[in-house]
């Protein structure tokens, strides 16, 4: 079993995301640490990337400030091998194509895959370009995570017939950030998935409260929160710690007490 | 697996799954589109009718006597309808739109000519219009953000980023992945996911179509060299296309320099960038060692981008055509050189093409044809280009 499966093993997953860098590498790490204790299945660490397409002001933002204070991947891996040294949580990057292409594809792929990441999440490459990176993947044990999103209808079963790890189901249209109220039918994007293959789903963007997390987790393997995180980052800059292990310990708690 | 809109290595749709479906639409409606009889008279009449096509290649006697080399035309793009190249793309694309039942047009602008075709074509069809336009630039072209409200578009200055033409296009991403069903989002130039590449090159190769059909008749030979601006490379790309399989005729695109390439203030991308994804393809972009995406500069709001359509970087990748480098006051000299030359104010995007043309033609012979695409007009210029030689003017 893939360290990935296993953060989906224990019931519903939890499944924060963070800019690396944001406010410095060092807080990177101790959120790293703090959010694991506090109950984190899986860990998404977002490489800042300049120009990022598919995020809302808040992860912008976030990967602004990480590259202002001089951010760059080969420092996040320095990072990552430090956490490594004591940790043992599922981590998955989420970058953008070029970060990893400019890096030298199969070069990116082997080092984080020596450094004990698990999989990578890149918004921008979908079903037709993923050979771009997928071979790679394969050949250094990094599961390659495929997207769906509320528009993808026909095109859910074929993508996930062929995902590896989990399939990222985006809740709503548009960029990743809080709303007060997801419309997306969910549950039918999850259950087209379960169909087509037996792998986990985790549900992404938009969901900021308990509430949604609740529901959400009961129609899906796993939620997965971004932008309400990076806020509180972003509101507390290097003290952001206690307030982040907080707010995960209360939204693992919430999407524990979810049912099918 | 099929790799679809490829130009070499360059291309593809590097975009979020949220999007797929969309282009996917588009390729199919395109497809059915561009045979279709009705479409195509439709199209021909919205050119001809209301844009003012064929535009006009004229000898330029002065300028080829005063050069004293080549034999210079200019193809002139700045008399269409809204004063450039770019009305040939957005009537295309907004009455596409129309027949795929879009009622919502959306759109980038870097010097806002852009947004300006964009706005007019949706005032003319009857369709919602919302333009994303850099806040640097709104500040340096504010009299077509004038424009573009006053034909009822929305404009929404871009602050992230640089504030300029590739924030502007991130935008209108976000934006679109907002809202699909009944938007379509009219891409400027060459450039993005397939298959708007290949659409935008067929919208606008009527440019090189006419070319070809003036020359003959004018000259009864094909041009030794044709020129064109790029930035995404939309009108070097129409300027160029007919011709690409007439190996005899050569093809010199000129990118902005800016402050130079040996600076970090330049936006020219073949001389400086490199492989790379971003905005939906693969081609060539000014970024750093990891990736990041250079805030790029030009004089040229329009020429302003850090990455060069599919096409262009595959043309210079087989060294079909070449890719020259111009700065910001080799551009302004070719602005004031034509403006008194010929009494023809170009944009200062097209005067790019112009600079290398005073440079090319004295050493062509007298019987060599060259033609330089004039892709818009210089109005919008003329106050940044006073402020340049330091006279401060009012709009």
């Amino acid at each position: 079993m893939s360290n990935i499966k296993k953060a989906f093993a224990n019931g519903k997953a939890f499944i924060p995301f963070i800019t690396c860098g944001d406010p410095d590498l060092e807080t990177t790490k101790e959120l790293i640490e703090a959010m694991a204790a506090a109950g984190a299945d899986l860990i998404e660490l977002g490489i800042p990337f300049s120009d990022p397409t598919a995020e809302g002001p808040v992860i912008q933002e976030a990967s602004l400030r990480a590259l202002a204070g001089g951010v760059t991947t080969d420092k996040i891996f320095d990072m990552v091998a430090e956490v490594k040294k004591t940790l043992d949580i599922p981590l998955v990057f989420m970058t953008y194509a070029n970060v990893v292409f400019s890096y030298g594809a199969e070069h990116f792929i082997s080092k984080a895959a020596s450094l004990g990441i698990d999989g990578l999440i890149l918004p921008d490459l979908p079903f037709e370009e993923k050979e771009e990176f997928l071979p790679f993947c394969r050949k250094y044990k990094i599961d390659l995570i495929s997207l769906i999103a509320p528009t993808s209808r026909d095109r859910i079963a074929m993508i996930a017939a062929q995902a590896d790890g989990f399939v990222y189901c985006v809740s709503s249209l548009g960029v990743t950030g809080t709303r007060s109220v997801i419309t997306t039918d969910v549950g039918a994007m999850v259950d087209l998935v379960h169909k087509a293959k037996d792998i986990p789903a985790a549900i992404g963007f938009g969901i900021s409260t308990t509430e949604q997390a609740k529901n959400m987790a009961a129609k899906s393997d796993g939620i997965i929160v971004g932008s309400a995180i990076v806020k509180i980052v972003g509101q507390h800059g290097k003290d952001a710690v206690p307030y982040v292990a907080d707010y995960v310990r209360k939204m693992k708690a919430a999407v524990s007490s979810a049912v099918y | 697996m099929t790799k679809k809109g490829r130009f070499g290595i360059h291309g593809g749709q590097y975009i979020p799954e949220t999007l797929m479906n969309a282009v996917i639409e588009l390729e199919e409606a395109y497809n059915y589109y561009k045979n279709d009889p009705e479409f195509n008279h439709e199209l021909t009449a919205l050119l001809n009718e209301y844009a003012g096509r064929p535009s006009r290649l004229y000898y330029a006697e002065k300028m080829t006597k005063d050069l004293g080399g080549a034999k210079i035309y200019l193809k002139r793009e700045d008399l269409n309808h809204t004063g450039a190249h770019k009305i040939n793309n957005v009537l295309g694309q907004v009455l596409l739109a129309k027949k795929m039942g879009k009622t919502r047009v959306i759109a980038e602008t870097g010097a806002g000519q852009h947004g300006v075709a964009t706005a007019t074509a949706a005032a003319l069809m009857n369709m919602e219009c919302e333009v994303f336009m850099g806040e640097e630039d709104t500040k340096r072209q504010s009299l077509n953000v004038y424009k573009m409200r006053l034909l009822g578009a929305k404009v929404y200055p871009v602050t992230t980023g640089t504030a300029t033409l590739k924030d502007a296009v991130s935008e209108t991403m976000r934006e679109w992945t907002s809202r699909i069903s009944d938007t379509h989002y009219v891409l400027g130039s060459v450039m993005g996911p397939h298959p708007f590449p290949t659409i935008i090159r067929n919208f606008q190769a009527v440019i090189s179509k006419e070319i070809k059909e003036q020359c003959l008749e004018k000259e009864g030979k094909l041009p030794e060299v044709v020129l064109a601006c790029v930035g995404g490379g939309s009108n070097a790309i129409g300027a160029f296309y007919h011709f690409i399989e007439d190996k005899n005729v050569q093809l010199i695109g000129c990118e902005a320099a800016g402050r130079g390439i040996d600076t970090f203030e330049t936006a020219a991308t073949i001389a400086t960038g490199k492989l790379g994804i971003f905005h939906g393809m693969k081609s060539y972009f000014c970024q750093d060692k990891y990736g990041q995406i250079a805030p790029v500069y030009s004089i040229s709001a329009g020429l302003d981008y850090p990455g060069i359509g599919p096409e262009h970087a595959f043309l210079h990748d087989i060294g079909r055509a070449q890719y020259v480098a111009i700065t910001d006051e080799e551009a302004v000299c070719a602005f004031e050189y034509l403006s008194h030359t010929e009494g023809i104010i170009p944009a200062i995007e097209s005067a790019h093409a112009v600079a290398h043309a005073m440079e090319l033609a004295p050493a062509m012979s007298k019987g060599k044809i060259m033609v330089i695409n004039i892709s818009g007009r210089g109005d919008k210029d003329c106050a940044a280009i006073a402020r340049y030689r330091g006279e401060d003017i009012n709009e």
